[in-house]
């Protein structure tokens, strides 16, 4: 995996010139992706302009359900608040050159016993000791399963993206096993559920925004972890290995710490997007729980190229696509692929826009002129 | 190529006409989508056409969209998470919706209730969902058909056409709804044929194609001479079925041409009966009941037409046990034991077609070869 | 209970034939492009898109096998792109191919939607149980030509790779892009050749899927199976013959739910469903030491860095 991410817009403003040179480097950061984002949307409007339907009137509908209003924003951040977890579950071990798609099980496991946990302690504990009991849980369960993961990685030498794609499918026979069976709660017929964890329990909305606190952990918990991977003397370490295992085996790092750690705490970030979704939306475990969110953060973080401080915008636009594709279906009579096909196109896009860095002289600090 | 853009078009004009309005360029294009009358929208877990639930939900909800002043605005593949409640939201507050159908069984707890709450003024219907007066909103409601009279149709009909006596039945989630269905069926044909069995496999999901051609190829091994299910879309289990030579009954919407040879009948939804009803209602003015029930006696579900797999003592019976069930005469009766021997029901007790008691199905009648997990 | 075995044996084993071909197919697509160099976790969109114009392309034409060709004539140009935008620097091939497995959906779901109802003329089978008078083991018996075709195409690859040139070269460069290019060889080249294969093959895969078994073409039509196949690569360790091994194996423990509940013994059917999954996990666990579980794994790889 290439890393090209570190030095954007860090650079130590001792003097004029290297302030200038830092932010030609970060007008490369902002010009290429939006140079991508344009070139895909003239492609999208050729797709659109073949089947006669107005490329205007679809980004007009793009930028209203998704950014237009109060209503869209909170509908988009609404959306974002489990990518940006999601995301950190892929970024994280990314930085080791560890490849991780199964974060979705780690989301649904832990969901899962982060619900059942409360169960014994619904009739006598008060709401303080309720929550963090379940963050915790949420938490230690995605850790332990991703972590599982890095372990096997480690100790047996099992591929992690084998192994979590093969864990997410497990982990959503457990909780079907389990919701569909003993746990089930017998008042809902008609979807298999847990207990219900009781309204006091649930976690409420950030005040003036109307989205859960979900989206506060999550962008709290990515600046920390951006900070921890580019500050820390864990962040160096893992950086290292990422860029070559022998060479810091050779140096005496411990490879196998540094990647069971990593895995540890990217599962927990899954967890702990798990943990909102039962707390703050659902109110109890069940098949709702495997909404794709995992799969959408791969996407989301590979789109950040893995640095946990670019994965918050790009789940934005994540988030807004997704909010924006039910107005456009209903205005325009579009299926829902057709965001799908955007989406995908603007992937693409994006990704073969990374050619484009250190083409231009004008971006380049070193270019005088 | 071309004539897949055209199909495709033709289709998409049909499919969406609340699109109409969005499209004009220009002026009003992202405006409140009516500006006069009542907008609604309406809400599927999958594509619109899969040729299963949604489908017979979309193509039924055309007949909202004939009434004059009604603007349908509508939403496919939308989750049961956060999204189907920011989908409603967003019908309501960019599209000006005052009523919403919700058409999947986890959109209703605890999305419509929430959103039900929040907007006191729109009015939500939920098919399928338990709405109850004392414990749920007075602006939201379910509606719903019974579609285990005609499975129980099914039963009469595949008991008297078996030869085996091992009858297979394919079902996605062990859910009421669902467990209903497969009980209708089995008590349908123990009626007729008390020596016969059904062998009962879960996939796990709604729609996993390959796994219920699995379960078809299975069941068809393990001497099962008639299969039905209930999945989303029936069409992999009946063609699986036809191909191996064995016979077959339907389920949502016709699958008759699917199994010229061995096609017995199907258990078909007719939701038409329920959205032309509330259509009819609508353009009097005049609000919806907050819970609609029914089956053969409201003209809510019927039986396909028999196929060739039908014998003749088959179709004298089926035809019977829908003259029965449209004088709403009651089909369960005691004693009615589950397939681990506890009685259900007593002997000499009768379950009446609307008793709530159909719609909390949590086992399995005796006669069923199977488990619940 | 001896009649019981014999059922679920013997579904197992009609299961792993008829559910492990398109396994077989992206597998080996992806077997051909790995060795290259290249990793294309966009097969499963390949798969899918293969899927809908097999069918669509059936439907219209009235002949399967041209379905077929058409299928694996799409998938060769989403590998072609893949295959080319990849050789630009600084492109990473793994997060194009999670891209345009939404892509190739996306476009499937789209452009599928008018063919989801019609009935477009299926693959026939090769009727092998005619010497047998019990119907079941006929049933079993009644076998796919591509079945052969995607074994003959793993035997193909296992002698090439090992014995012929071209197969020299792609595992050059899978394996030392700089000695490839010191030989003369153009690395972009081949791994360009290698994915569009290696689409060809993703695409004929998902064929069989809309055509043949479970045959029909909707949106659920795949659940993952392209993205499975390609970690069974990885569980194969680049060998074709494994390949064919692991679609086998995990097309027949996809038979074991169903068959176990066909037989009345369904307590705990949820694990039985997801018995593919946990037996390659624990035949993972079970057989690979940690010193030689990247043998045969191409050096240039990305994911093995």
């Amino acid at each position: 995996m290439t890393e090209t991410t570190q030095s954007s817009g860090l650079a130590a403003p001792s003097a004029i010139g290297e302030w200038i040179g830092g932010m030609r480097r970060s007008a490369e950061f902002i010009v290429i992706p939006l140079f991508a984002l344009f070139v895909s949307a003239s492609l999208f409007s050729l797709f659109l302009l073949a089947l006669g339907k107005s490329p205007q009137t679809f980004f007009e509908l793009l930028w209203r359900g998704g950014f237009g209003t109060e209503f869209s924003w909170q509908n988009t951040l609404v959306r974002t608040a489990p990518l940006i977890l999601t995301a950190l579950c892929v970024a994280i071990p990314a930085r080791l050159g560890l490849v991780i798609i199964g974060g979705e099980g780690a989301l649904v496991l832990s969901g899962f016993t982060a619900a059942v946990v409360a169960l014994p302690l619904l009739s006598w504990a008060p709401p303080f000791v309720v929550m963090p009991v379940m963050l915790l849980t949420a938490a230690i369960t995605g850790a332990l399963w991703i972590g599982a993961v890095g372990a096997l990685r480690h100790y047996r030498g099992i591929n992690e993206t084998i192994a979590s794609l093969l864990m997410f499918y497990i982990a959503v026979s457990i909780l079907n096993f389990f919701v569909e069976g003993v746990l089930r709660d017998p008042s809902d017929p008609n979807k298999p559920s847990t207990a219900p964890i009781g309204p006091a329990n649930m976690v409420g909305e950030i005040p003036g925004l109307h989205v859960h606190w979900g989206l506060a952990f999550g962008v709290v918990i990515a600046i920390v972890l951006g900070i921890v991977m580019s500050r820390t003397t864990f962040g160096f370490a893992a950086r290292v290995t990422g860029g070559n295992v022998r060479a810091a085996r050779a140096q005496g790092l411990p490879v196998g710490t540094l990647m069971v750690s990593a895995t540890m705490i990217a599962g927990a970030c899954a967890g702990v997007a798990g943990y909102f979704e039962v707390a703050a939306i659902l109110g109890k475990a069940n098949g709702s729980l495997i909404a794709g969110y995992g799969f959408t953060g791969i996407l989301v973080s590979f789109l950040a190229r893995h640095n946990p401080i670019a994965i918050a915008p790009v789940a934005v636009l994540f988030g807004g696509l997704a909010a924006a594709g039910g107005l456009i279906q209903r205005r325009m009579g579009l299926p829902d692929a057709t965001v799908q096909v955007l989406q995908g196109l603007i992937f693409v896009v994006l990704l073969v826009s990374e050619t484009l860095y250190g083409r231009f002289r004008l971006f380049d600090p070193e270019a005088r002129g | 190529m071309s004539d897949i853009l055209i199909s495709r078009r033709r289709l998409l004009k049909t499919a969406a006409a609340g699109a109409a309005l969005g499209v004009a360029p220009g002026l009003g294009a992202i405006g409140p989508a009516a500006a006069a009358g009542l907008t609604m929208g309406i809400i599927y877990v999958g594509p619109r056409d899969d040729f299963g639930w949604n489908q017979a939900h979309a193509v039924a909800a055309k007949a909202l969209k004939a009434v004059p002043g009604i603007t349908v605005v509508e939403e496919e593949n939308v989750p049961e998470t956060i999204a189907v409640q920011k989908t409603m939201e967003s019908m309501i507050k960019l599209d000006g919706a005052k009523l919403i159908f919700a058409t999947s069984f986890g959109y209703f707890d605890p999305h419509m209730i929430e959103m039900a709450k929040k907007f006191p003024d729109v009015e939500f219907r939920h098919a399928i969902g338990l709405w109850q007066a004392d414990k749920h909103p007075k602006n939201a409601g379910s509606y719903y058909a019974y579609l285990h009279q005609a499975h129980y149709v099914d039963g009469i009909a595949a008991g008297l056409s078996t030869k085996t006596n091992k009858l297979g039945f394919i079902a996605a989630k062990p859910i009421s709804s669902v467990l209903t269905n497969i009980n209708a069926f089995a008590l349908g044909v123990r009626k007729v044929n008390p020596n016969a069995t059904i062998q009962l496999i879960f996939t796990g999901d709604w729609a996993l194609p390959v796994r219920e051609a699995e379960a078809a190829n299975a069941l068809a091994d393990a001497g099962c001479d008639v299969l039905t299910c209930h999945v989303d879309s029936p069409k992999v289990v009946i063609e699986t079925a036809e191909k191996r030579g064995i016979k077959c009954c339907g389920h949502n919407a016709s699958q008759a041409s699917l199994a010229p040879k061995g096609f017995i009948t199907g258990a078909e939804y007719k939701w038409e009966t329920i959205y032309k009803n509330f259509a009819d209602l609508l353009a009097k003015g005049q609000k919806l009941p907050n819970f609609e029930r029914g089956g053969y006696d409201k003209d809510y579900v019927q039986n396909t037409a028999f196929g060739a797999g039908a014998t003749d003592a088959a179709k004298a019976a089926a035809t019977a046990a829908i003259a029965d069930l449209k004088a709403n005469k009651p089909y369960v009766t005691g004693p009615i034991k589950d397939n681990k021997g506890k009685e259900v029901v007593a002997a000499g007790k009768t379950i009446d077609n609307y008793d709530n008691f159909l719609e909390t199905t949590n086992y399995l009648v005796e006669g069923i070869v199977g488990s619940l997990t | 209970m001896n009649d019981a075995l014999s059922t679920v044996l013997l579904a197992v084993f009609a299961g792993a034939i008829r559910v492990s071909t398109p396994f077989l197919f992206v597998s080996l697509g992806e077997c051909l492009t790995e060795k290259s160099g290249r990793i294309n976790l966009g097969l499963e969109g390949i798969l899918v898109f293969g899927a809908m114009t097999g069918y669509a392309i059936s439907y219209h034409s009235g002949s399967p096998w041209i379905g077929v060709l058409a299928a694996g004539v799409a998938g060769s140009l989403f590998g072609a792109f893949h295959g080319w935008v990849c050789k630009l620097p600084r492109v990473n091939d793994v997060a194009i191919g999670i891209a345009m497995m939404l892509f190739g959906t996306g476009l499937a779901f789209f452009f599928g939607k008018p063919y989801i109802q019609p009935t477009a003329p299926r693959l026939p089978a090769l009727e092998l149980g005619f010497w047998s008078d019990v119907p079941q083991v006929r049933e079993a018996l009644k076998i796919n030509p591509l079945f052969f075709a995607g074994l003959a195409v793993a035997i193909v690859l296992w002698w090439a790779f090992r014995n012929t040139r071209w197969g020299l070269i792609v595992r050059m460069t899978g394996d030392s892009s700089a000695t490839a290019r010191a030989m003369g060889y153009s690395v972009d080249w081949v791994r360009f050749l290698a994915t569009t294969v290696g689409g060809f093959l993703a695409g004929v895969g998902g064929a069989f899927l809309s055509l043949y078994y479970p045959g029909s073409w909707t949106e659920g039509l795949s659940s993952g199976q392209g993205l499975m196949a390609v970690a069974l690569v990885i569980f194969a360790r680049w060998n074709p013959l494994a390949c064919f091994a692991a679609a086998v194996l995990f097309g027949g423990a996809g038979a074991i739910g169903p068959a176990l509940q066909s037989v009345g013994i369904s307590q705990g059917y949820h694990f039985f469903n997801a018995a593919p999954y946990i037996l390659t996990l624990l035949i993972m666990i079970l057989s690979i030491s940690p010193k030689r579980s990247l043998r045969g794994a191409p050096a240039e790889l990305s994911l093995m860095k």
